[in-house]
């Protein structure tokens, strides 16, 4: 039997050490979890071995013989490849299942050859797909296909070859359960009768409990343990991925909780994403979205700011039913966001720091026919510069030449000039250094001080521990727990994010 | 983490003195490129600087000015239409019909011409805004739609005074006097004037001004600081394909009649004076001054050339060869941010 033994694995990348003498083995034919939170290093440790990183240092052995993988291609040489999680980046959407399940043969595998025999294609690609036991007519187009039947080419293109390890990166994100099902039973097919060692990645633990026998589970960079499923809980995996647990402190402001400011009733989204969101938000309230990427937490925060269409559901701000069809909507209704994607969503690189700081707030700052008071603009945005700290020579200076915690603060003072009364930030301290994610904390706090109502979503445990007073969880879309923030704890939050019941 | 935001805190690097001077050029090449002609063809050719010359100059490039900035107008939401030389001819032909088919009066005439091409717009508006087609493409359709409502509107000749309608009945109107003046000096060169200044002042001191060039910067934060970016997109088109009617107008006061395709010349040197004016003093993103000086190149080049003898079918090689400077200049900037 194949084994694969990457021993004493180490990368480095600016400033963080990715990866530390990671140990990792395994047999063809098993079927292995691989899961860690956020950053702990599964995703890096994985494209080591596909050959995308390669200056990593230690060894990797098949069969107790040292292999060199210097690039995807050698990877593939010796059996090893990956399907990644997007799976549309991956596929070439006119081009037919046929084509684009042989896509690496065309393009490896035809030097001196410049004619295509579409015979030929086409029967080696319905063989692939009869290995994997599924019908796909080869001569659809793939962008005519579901999202599974995307994957399930993607898996195709990956074993054209006789492989050996099959790495499939959070493969079930955007299956339905029935189509899980059948991601499953190839998986098996795969394994049990067709001897791959599948690495199987996923934050979704019943899942993992379901498909897997063994699971390695990482930390912070390192391998912490590698047993058999059948003797652990979901308790102890959770457990086990956070560590030791450290009894941080909350610091919570003291604020008496008011009256309910924001109630949600059954939100589901066009895009179908959103399942029945109901919740509610207090004035001086901060009420914590928790999940794993991809539960719907971003999706949750542009539906209620009118930037995702709404299905079905109700929004009432003060007990007033609000219609928010598009952010200039919620706007005007008392809304705003803090998205994640700054510098995509949430500031305009290539203003000065005053123009994005009014940008919400222009009306303000005009004279009748809509002319400007540039000063006053400038003066307002001084004030903002220095109550918030950010560190710009001026209110002139473009934005883009600004740190990330820096711009992160525009995003968030230009909000500070509307009349906004609830304020929904998503992942606010994403790519933020320490003390500008300190700032930001203070913000929020004394934002709720002065009554407003504040949701904060994010997939960072200890700051939704640190800064809200109540915490939603999110799973798939749902929101599937609400925990008072004092009587709960990372083990328990990222038990219900997992899937746990 | 400590020296990753140390790092980020100081991202201004010393340039090169060979890339500043490249800047430099880049900022001021405009400029510097019309002092250059101007010093050239005033040694070259003695009578190119004579008052007359100069209005001369300044009244050939008034039409495409007026539509040029309608231009610099769409291009500021990052949009592109295709479609002014179209819409230019329509008005043409239009304003001409109303006059000699219809002897309508002259401010009817002109408010009723108007007034229709900003159809156009709203047609671009629904491909662009609501089908999601890209700009480009969208007002390349229309282009060769208006081109045929235009055309079959004359019936696929020219309109001009005393010229049977296209059932055959003859026709008694006349353009009025009061019309043609338009295009006089110095009415047409005031016209060009203060519809620079209007949008100048429209993009740059107002509140409408600054919310356009932020939807051309990036339209998703601008949606997602409430700005109704669809309504402003369509503003935009709509300021384009007026000033593009209106350029038209003037037209038809110039040539006194309507002829086919007449404002299709006009889209090439259009784009040219917008892209060139984009990288004029360094703004970096289309303004009208700029324009305007973008302009004043070609013309000052095309009138140049011409009283050097150089055939009339060999101007497009240098024209396209300007605006292909003028969009490398543009580009080459954008890159480098």
């Amino acid at each position: 039997m194949t084994t694969l033994d990457m021993k004493d694995i180490s990368i480095e990348f600016p400033g963080v050490k990715a990866l530390q003498n990671v140990d990792f083995s395994m047999n063809a034919g098993e079927i292995r979890a691989l899961i860690g939170a956020n950053g702990a290093g599964k995703s890096t440790l994985m494209k080591v071995l596909s050959g995308a990183y390669t200056h990593y240092t230690g060894k990797v052995f098949l069969d107790d013989q040292p292999i060199d993988i210097q690039s995807p291609r050698d990877a593939k040489d010796y059996g090893i490849d990956i399907v990644y999680q997007e799976v549309d980046t991956a596929l070439i959407p006119y081009l037919d299942v046929a084509e684009n399940i042989m896509l690496d043969e065309m393009v490896n595998n035809m030097s001196g050859k410049a004619l295509v025999s579409w015979k030929n294609l086409h029967k080696k690609a319905e063989e692939t797909l009869t290995r994997l036991n599924v019908q796909i007519d080869t001569r659809k187009r793939v962008n005519q296909l579901s999202l599974a039947e995307k994957q399930l080419v993607l898996i195709a293109r990956a074993i054209v070859h006789e492989r050996k390890f099959l790495i499939l990166d959070e493969p079930t994100a955007p299956l339905s359960n029935r189509e899980t099902t059948e991601l499953f039973r190839i998986v098996r097919e795969l394994s049990h009768n067709q001897g791959l060692g599948i690495i199987f990645i996923s934050h979704r633990l019943p899942e993992l409990f379901e498909i897997c026998e063994t699971i390695s589970i990482m930390k912070d960079g390192k391998m912490i343990t590698t047993e058999s499923l059948a003797n652990m809980t979901q308790q102890q995996v959770v457990e086990l991925m956070l560590g030791k647990r450290f009894n941080e402190e909350h610091q919570k402001h003291q604020v008496p909780i008011g009256e309910t400011l924001l109630k949600i009733n059954k939100l589901s989204d066009e895009a179908q994403f959103l399942k029945d969101v109901s919740l509610d938000v207090r004035q001086h309230e901060i009420v914590g979205i928790a999940g794993l990427v991809g539960a719907g937490k971003t999706e949750l925060c542009k539906a209620i700011f009118g930037e995702n269409p709404l299905k079905d559901g109700q929004v009432f701000l003060k007990d007033k039913l609000v219609r928010n069809s598009s952010p200039t909507h919620a706007v005007k209704n008392g809304f705003a966001l803090v998205p994640e994607e700054r510098r995509k969503e949430g500031v305009l690189v290539d203003e000065p720091v005053y123009a994005n700081l009014t940008a919400a707030s222009l009306k303000k700052f005009s004279l009748p026919f809509a002319i400007l008071k540039p000063e006053r603009e400038r003066e307002r945005a001084r004030k903002i510069i220095s109550t918030l700290g950010i560190k710009t020579p001026s209110e002139n200076q473009k934005v883009s030449l600004l740190s990330g915690g820096n711009q992160q603060k525009v995003a968030v003072g230009k909000w500070l000039l509307t009349d906004a009364e609830i304020l929904i930030f998503d992942e606010p301290t994403k790519g933020v250094d320490v003390g500008a994610k300190g700032d930001i904390f203070d913000l929020i706090t004394s934002l709720a001080e002065e009554g407003k109502g504040i949701i904060y979503a994010s997939s960072e445990l200890n700051e939704i521990l640190n800064i809200t007073d109540r915490i939603y969880v999110m799973y798939d879309g749902e929101i599937v727990k609400e925990l008072l923030t004092k009587d709960t704890n990372e083990e328990e939050i990222l038990f219900y994010s997992t899937g746990g019941r | 983490m400590e020296e990753q935001s140390l790092k980020i805190n100081n991202p201004i690097k010393k340039e090169p003195l060979w890339q500043k001077s490249l800047t430099l050029i880049n900022n001021w090449g405009t400029v510097i490129a019309i002092i250059a002609l101007l010093v050239f063809f005033a040694v070259s050719i003695p009578e190119f600087m004579s008052s007359s010359n100069i209005i001369n100059i300044m009244r050939s490039i008034s039409i495409v000015t007026i539509i040029a900035i309608g231009l610099t107008v769409s291009l500021t939401v990052n949009g592109f239409d295709l479609s002014i030389g179209s819409t230019a001819t329509l008005a043409n032909s239009l304003v001409v019909s109303f006059f000699v088919w219809f002897s309508l009066p002259t401010g009817v005439s002109i408010a009723l011409a108007l007034f229709l091409a900003l159809g156009v717009a709203l047609f671009n508006a629904f491909l662009i805004v609501k089908i999601k087609i890209p700009d480009l493409f969208a007002t390349l359709a229309t282009m060769f739609i208006i081109e045929g409502v235009a055309m079959t509107y004359t019936g696929g000749g020219s309109i001009s005074v005393g010229m049977p309608r296209l059932d055959g009945t003859p026709t008694t109107g006349t353009i009025p006097p009061l019309f043609s003046l338009l295009s006089q000096t110095p009415y047409i060169i005031i016209l060009m004037l203060i519809v620079v200044a209007a949008v100048y002042f429209f993009l740059k001191h107002t509140k409408h001004g600054r919310y356009l060039y932020m939807i051309g910067g990036n339209i998703e934060a601008s949606r997602l600081s409430g700005i109704p970016v669809n309504r402003y997109r369509t503003l935009a088109y709509i300021i384009s394909a007026f000033l593009a009617a209106l350029g038209g107008v003037v037209l038809a006061s110039q040539i006194g009649s309507a002829q086919i395709n007449a404002g299709g010349g006009y889209l090439m040197p259009a784009v040219a004076a917008a892209f060139i004016g984009s990288s004029f003093a360094g703004q970096g993103k289309p303004n009208a001054i700029g324009t305007l000086v973008g302009a004043t190149l070609i013309g000052v080049l095309e009138n140049g050339l011409v009283m050097m003898s150089v055939p009339y079918y060999s101007l497009n090689i240098i024209k396209g060869a300007v605006l292909a400077l003028a969009l490398a200049s543009t580009y080459y900037t954008r890159r480098k941010n």
